[in-house]
C-alpha cells in the first residue's frame, strides 16, 4: 500500500500538496544516494569491511572504478567505514546510529531520475548481496531490503524543502511502489526519504 | 564531480567580496585553461596549491593492494599537476586564520563535507580544516560556497604564508599577557596576497601567543613566531611582542632564534613585511629541501638576518595598514551571550559531568565564563556533529568558536552556570569524551590514509593507542594522564613530533624479506613553553609493538620519577642509553609464518610497502651484511647523541659524520660486494652510484639526504656548535633512513605474494 507521508520533522506543515513546480525537474536531479539497513548491527564486526573492501579492490568486483578504503569507526554515528571509489562510494555508513550500506553515486549520470534511482538501488542491493555472501560476514550480515533511505547528496538540485518533496514524492512512489515513503530530516539536512514496507 | 558545480557562483556570486570573487574566477578560468592542455603543470600544480587544492595518496594513478602495484584507470588521462591525475581524488585545506569559527561556517563545513568529501571534517595541527577525496573540478564551488560565509582558501598550501595560528584561549586566558586575537587577524589579512609574499621558495609559518609558559601556539617551531609583552615606557605601559624568527619542524627541525625582546606592536607587520621581503630575496628557490627561512637565518646568522631586515625595514613604503587596525585594539572583545554565572557547586550533575568537568573545561580569566574544549578523536568531526557544535554555539554563546592545535574545538564563554546543560546536548552528540589535554587526546598528521608522503599509518597507531589509553584512562594517575603523545606518518613532521613527550614517526625497516612498517620513538620533547624543546630519536620499533613501548616507557615513568619530576627531566636523568634500553625489548620483529600481523600497518590489512615497486627478487630469507651494517650505523648515531648530551660535541659531530659514511659504504657493498675504506673515495663512488643515477633519491625530498651526507664529508672539520652538530645527528638519522629505504627499494619483493 502507497502511503506518501509528510514527515517533515520539526516544521509544521499544511499539507502535501504533490504538485511538481513549473522550475523543478527531477531529470535533472543527479547524485542519488541509497542506504538499505542492516537488520542486527551487533551481529558482526565492523572491522571485517576493511579487508573485505580492500579485496573488492584487488578484485575489482564493481562496474565502478575503486580506489581506497577509509576508516571512522572512531567517529560515533558518522560515515563508518568507505570504500572510495572514482563514480561511486560505497559505505557500512553508521549516520545517526543506523548502520547501513549506503551507496554515494558522485559521477554524473545519463537519462531520466527514474533511471538513476534504479541504477543506484540496483548497485546498493548487489553490494548487500555481496557482502552477506563475504566469509567474515557469512550467516551473521543481514540487509532488510525494505528498510530503505533515499538521499540526493547535493543541496542545490534538491534541498530539502516542500518544492523538491513535492517534485520528487511522485518519483519515488513510482519507483517504491507498495512502500512507504517519508521525508526525513530538517531543513539543513540533506533531502532525505525513508522508504519501508 | 558535481552537476551542479557551475551554478552556485550564480547562486552566491553575490554574497562574496568583490576581491574573493575575483580570485575564484580568475581558478576557474584557470582549471579551464589547464583542460584545455595551455598551463604547464607544474604552474598549474602551485596554482591549485596557493588555492588549498592539494595531492593525495595514489593520485599518481598507481597503487600497491598488498600484492602488486596497480594502475588506477582514472578516465582521463589529464593531469593536475606533475605525475598528478586529474581525476583522482584530493584534498583541500581550509585555512582558519587563528582558529577562529562561526556557527554558519561550520555548518557551511558540514555541507561541504557531505557533498564534496566523505563527510569527516578533519581539524589540522595547524588550525586548518581539511576534506579528503575531493574532485578538483569540485574545488570552485566548495571556494565558491566557502567565500559565502567569509572563509577563503587562499594559500592555505603553496609556497605562501600559511595559516595564522594562535592560542585558542587568547583573550579569556588567565595567564595571558594581552589577548593576541586582532593582531593575529590583522597580519593574516594584511599579507593575503601581499606583492612582498608571493614569491618564496617555500612556505611561511607565523604563531602568536599570549604568554611564554604555555603551549597554545608552539611559537618556537615557527618562521614568524610573536609572543605577547609589555613595556613600561614613559609612565606608560607599552604592547608588543618577543619575536621569534627561523624556527620549523621537518626533516631537519631547528628552534626559532629570538629576533628581537620587544617590538612594538606598531612595528610587528612591517617587520612581517620586510621579513617576507628579506626571505624572497634571499631564501634558496631551487633546492626546497633548504628553502625555508630556518636554513637562510642559519646560512646568514641570526645578526646578519637582523641587519638585512633592518635595512630593508628602512626602505619599505609606508603602509596605512600597519597600524590602521590598532585603533581598534582596544576595543577588541569578545562577546558572551549570556551574564556570567557560578556553577553551583551542590547542585545535581548529570552522570559523567564531573571528569568531563575535570578534564575539557577552563575557567576563563573572566569570571563566571568557561571556555570547553571538544575533543575530537584523530581531529576528525562528522557533518552532523558540526551541526550539533553550530546549535550550542548559537544557543549557550556568541557563536566564539576555534579550532586547536591539538586539533580539538573549543567554546569559548560559556557561562558557567549552563554548563551541565551544554555538556548535555554536547553528550548527545558524543562531543563530550574526557580527554582533553591528556594522553588519550593523541594528535597525528594524516599519514598513509590519505597523505602522499606517508610513510607508516600514524593515525593508525593513533586511534589504537586512543582505545587502549582510554580504557585505563580512569586508572592512569595524573603525571602519565596529561602526557601528550604526537605521531606523524614521515620525517616531515606535520604530528609535531618533535614536541611530545612521546613523540612518533613513521619509517619502514627490511626484515625477513619483508618490509615492515616500524615508527622512530622520540622522548622527552617539550610541549610547553612554546615548544621549548625537540625530542630526539632513540631508536625504531615495529609499528605493531609501539602500544607495548608506550606502556613500558610511561610505567617506568610512574614507578621511577622522584616527586613533582618532569617526563622531560625524568628522561634526562635516566639518559638516553636507558631509555635506548627500555625500547630494545621490542624491536624484534617475528617471522612472517610466526605472525603477519607485524607485515602489515595499523588499520591496513596489505601487507605494507614503501611504494609501487617493480619487478624484484625474492630476498627469501637471507639477511645480506647490509642489514647489520645500517643497524649498526643507527647505533652509531645514537651514541653520537649520547656524546652530544655529555658535552662532547666534537665526538659528537664525528660520530654523526662517520655514520653516514658507514651507511654509504653499506650501500656501496650491497651493490658492489666491496666498497672503499677511503672516506673521499666513498663519497666519490656514492655520489655516483647513487645521487648521479637518482637510485638513493627520495620521492619528497629528492636527493636532499644525499647532499646533506656530502656537505658533512665537506665540513668534516670544520669545528662545531651544540647547535650544528644536533642538526648534524638530526641529518645523519635521516641519511640512515633513506639508506634504509634505498635498501628496501633496490632489494623489494613485490612478486613474492602474487604467486
Amino acid at each position: 500500500m502507497l502511503q506518501l507521508l509528510c514527515a517533515h520533522v520539526g516544521r509544521a506543515r499544511e499539507g502535501c500538496r504533490l504538485i511538481t513546480p513549473d522550475w523543478f525537474d527531477p531529470d535533472k536531479v543527479q547524485h542519488i544516494n541509497l542506504k538499505i539497513f542492516v537488520e542486527d548491527a551487533e551481529a558482526f564486526e565492523l572491522a571485517d569491511a576493511i579487508p573485505v573492501f580492500h579485496q573488492w579492490i584487488r578484485d575489482g568486483v564493481c562496474p565502478e572504478m575503486l580506489i581506497d578504503v577509509a576508516d571512522y569507526r572512531h567517529v560515533s554515528a558518522g560515515p563508518g567505514v568507505l570504500l572510495i571509489g572514482h563514480e561511486a562510494n560505497y559505505s557500512f555508513d553508521n549516520r545517526e546510529g543506523r548502520l547501513g550500506l549506503l551507496y554515494n553515486r558522485k559521477a554524473v549520470l545519463a537519462g531520466t531520475f527514474q533511471s538513476r534511482l534504479a541504477q543506484a538501488h540496483r548497485a546498493a542491493l548487489e553490494a548487500c548481496d555481496r557482502l552477506e555472501q563475504e566469509a567474515p560476514f557469512r550467516g551473521k550480515l543481514k540487509f532488510d531490503r525494505n528498510a530503505i533511505e533515499v538521499f540526493i547528496n547535493d543541496r542545490l538540485l534538491a534541498p530539502n524543502k516542500d518544492e523538491t518533496w513535492q517534485a520528487l514524492g511522485p518519483e519515488l512512489e513510482k519507483f517504491f511502489s507498495g512502500f512507504t515513503i517519508r521525508r526525513q530530516g530538517e531543513p539543513r539536512d540533506l533531502f532525505r526519504v525513508s522508504v519501508t514496507k | 564531480m558535481k552537476s551542479s558545480n557551475l551554478q552556485w557562483k550564480a547562486r552566491l556570486g553575490d554574497s562574496v567580496p568583490g576581491h574573493l570573487a575575483a580570485e575564484l574566477d580568475v581558478f576557474e578560468h584557470e582549471i579551464a585553461l589547464k583542460k584545455q592542455g595551455k598551463i604547464e603543470d607544474r604552474v598549474f600544480a602551485e596554482t591549485r596549491l596557493r588555492r588549498g587544492a592539494y595531492g593525495q595518496r595514489y593520485d599518481n594513478g598507481q597503487r600497491s593492494d598488498g600484492k602488486t602495484t596497480r594502475t588506477l584507470s582514472y578516465p582521463s588521462t589529464n593531469t593536475k599537476g606533475p605525475n598528478t591525475l586529474w581525476d583522482a581524488p584530493g584534498m583541500q585545506r581550509i585555512k582558519i586564520p587563528f582558529g577562529g569559527l562561526n556557527a554558519t561556517q561550520l555548518e557551511t563545513l558540514a555541507d561541504l563535507c557531505e557533498e564534496y568529501s566523505d563527510g569527516i571534517a578533519h581539524i589540522t595541527t595547524r588550525q586548518d580544516v581539511q576534506l579528503h577525496f575531493i574532485h578538483i573540478e569540485d574545488t570552485p564551488a566548495l571556494m565558491w560556497r566557502l567565500a559565502s560565509v567569509g572563509i577563503t582558501t587562499r594559500e592555505a598550501c603553496g609556497n605562501s604564508v600559511r595559516n595564522v595560528t594562535a592560542c585558542p584561549i587568547a583573550g579569556v586566558c588567565r595567564e595571558q599577557t594581552f589577548d593576541v586575537t586582532p593582531y593575529a587577524k590583522a597580519i593574516t589579512y594584511f599579507m593575503l596576497g601581499h606583492p612582498d609574499a608571493q614569491s618564496f621558495g617555500r612556505k611561511f609559518k607565523i604563531a602568536f601567543s599570549g604568554c611564554k609558559e604555555n603551549a597554545c601556539a608552539l611559537v618556537r617551531l615557527h618562521d614568524f613566531g610573536a609572543i605577547a609583552v609589555t613595556r613600561e615606557q614613559d609612565g606608560r605601559t607599552r604592547r608588543g611582542f618577543e619575536l621569534w624568527v627561523g624556527g620549523g619542524l621537518g626533516p631537519v627541525p631547528q628552534q626559532a632564534r629570538l629576533y628581537e625582546e620587544f617590538v612594538p606592536e606598531e612595528e610587528i607587520l612591517p617587520l612581517a613585511q620586510a621579513i617576507a621581503r628579506v626571505f624572497a630575496r634571499l631564501g634558496e628557490k631551487k633546492n626546497r629541501n633548504t628553502a625555508r627561512l630556518k636554513f637562510l637565518v642559519s646560512k646568514l646568522g641570526i645578526g646578519e638576518f637582523k641587519k638585512l631586515v633592518a635595512a630593508e625595514r628602512e626602505i619599505l613604503p609606508h603602509d596605512s595598514r600597519w597600524t590602521d587596525y590598532l585603533k581598534d585594539v582596544p576595543n577588541y572583545a569578545e562577546e558572551p551571550l549570556k551574564p556570567p554565572s557560578l556553577l553551583q557547586i551542590g547542585a545535581v550533575k548529570p552522570e559523567g559531568f564531573e571528569p568531563w568537568y575535570a578534564t575539557n573545561v577552563y575557567r576563563q580569566r573572566q569570571q563566571g565564563y568557561a571556555t570547553v574544549t571538544i575533543a575530537l578523536p584523530l581531529g576528525d568531526i562528522t557533518a552532523a556533529q558540526l551541526r550539533a557544535v553550530a546549535d550550542v554555539a548559537r544557543k549557550y554563546l556568541k557563536e566564539t568558536i576555534r579550532s586547536t592545535v591539538e586539533q580539538n574545538l573549543v567554546l569559548r564563554w560559556v557561562s558557567e552556570s549552563d554548563l551541565p546543560a551544554l555538556y548535555t546536548e554536547l553528550k548527545k552528540a558524543d562531543l563530550a569524551t574526557p580527554v582533553a589535554g591528556t594522553i588519550v587526546d593523541v594528535s597525528s598528521c594524516p599519514g598513509t590514509d590519505t597523505c602522499k608522503l606517508g610513510i607508516a599509518s600514524s593515525r593508525g597507531l593513533a586511534g589504537e593507542l586512543r582505545i587502549r589509553l582510554a580504557s585505563k584512562n580512569a586508572e592512569l594517575d595524573e603525571a602519565i594522564g596529561s602526557l601528550r603523545i604526537k605521531i606523524s606518518g614521515c620525517f616531515n613532521s606535520c604530528g609535531q613530533h618533535h614536541v611530545a613527550d612521546l613523540g612518533f614517526y613513521g619509517v619502514s625497516r627490511n626484515k625477513n624479506g619483508y618490509t615492515v612498517p616500524h615508527f622512530q620513538v622520540l622522548l622527552g620533547g617539550e610541549w610547553t613553553n612554546n615548544a621549548g624543546a625537540y625530542g630526539l630519536a632513540i631508536g625504531a620499533v615495529p609499528s605493531k609493538r609501539i602500544p607495548e613501548t608506550v606502556d613500558r616507557i610511561t610505567g617506568r615513568y610512574r614507578a621511577e620519577r622522584l616527586t613533582g619530576e618532569t617526563f622531560q627531566a625524568f628522561i634526562k636523568r635516566i639518559g638516553k642509553a636507558e631509555c635506548k634500553k627500555m625500547i630494545d625489548e621490542f624491536t624484534a620483529v617475528p617471522a612472517h609464518e610466526q605472525d603477519a600481523s607485524f607485515y602489515s600497518d595499523w588499520g591496513d590489512p596489505r601487507e605494507f610497502s614503501i611504494g609501487d615497486i617493480g619487478v624484484g627478487e625474492c630476498a627469501g630469507e637471507v639477511i645480506y651484511p647490509v642489514d647489520f651494517e645500517l643497524v649498526a650505523c643507527e647505533r652509531e648515531v645514537f651514541e653520537a647523541q649520547l656524546q652530544l648530551d655529555g658535552g662532547n660535541i666534537e665526538k659528537a659531530a664525528r660520530m654523526a659524520y662517520e655514520s653516514m659514511l658507514h651507511g654509504a659504504q653499506a650501500l656501496l657493498k650491497f651493490k658492489f660486494l666491496i666498497a672503499p675504506e677511503d672516506p673521499g673515495k666513498v663519497v666519490e663512488d656514492f655520489r655516483t652510484h647513487f645521487y648521479d643515477t637518482e637510485i638513493f633519491f627520495d620521492p619528497f625530498v629528492r636527493g636532499k639526504f644525499a647532499q646533506d651526507f656530502f656537505k658533512a664529508h665537506e665540513e668534516a672539520h670544520i669545528a662545531r656548535t651544540v647547535e650544528t652538530a644536533h642538526q648534524l645527528i638530526e641529518e645523519a638519522q635521516l641519511f640512515i633512513e633513506a639508506c634504509y629505504s634505498c635498501y628496501a627499494r633496490m632489494s623489494a619483493v613485490p612478486a613474492k605474494a602474487v604467486a
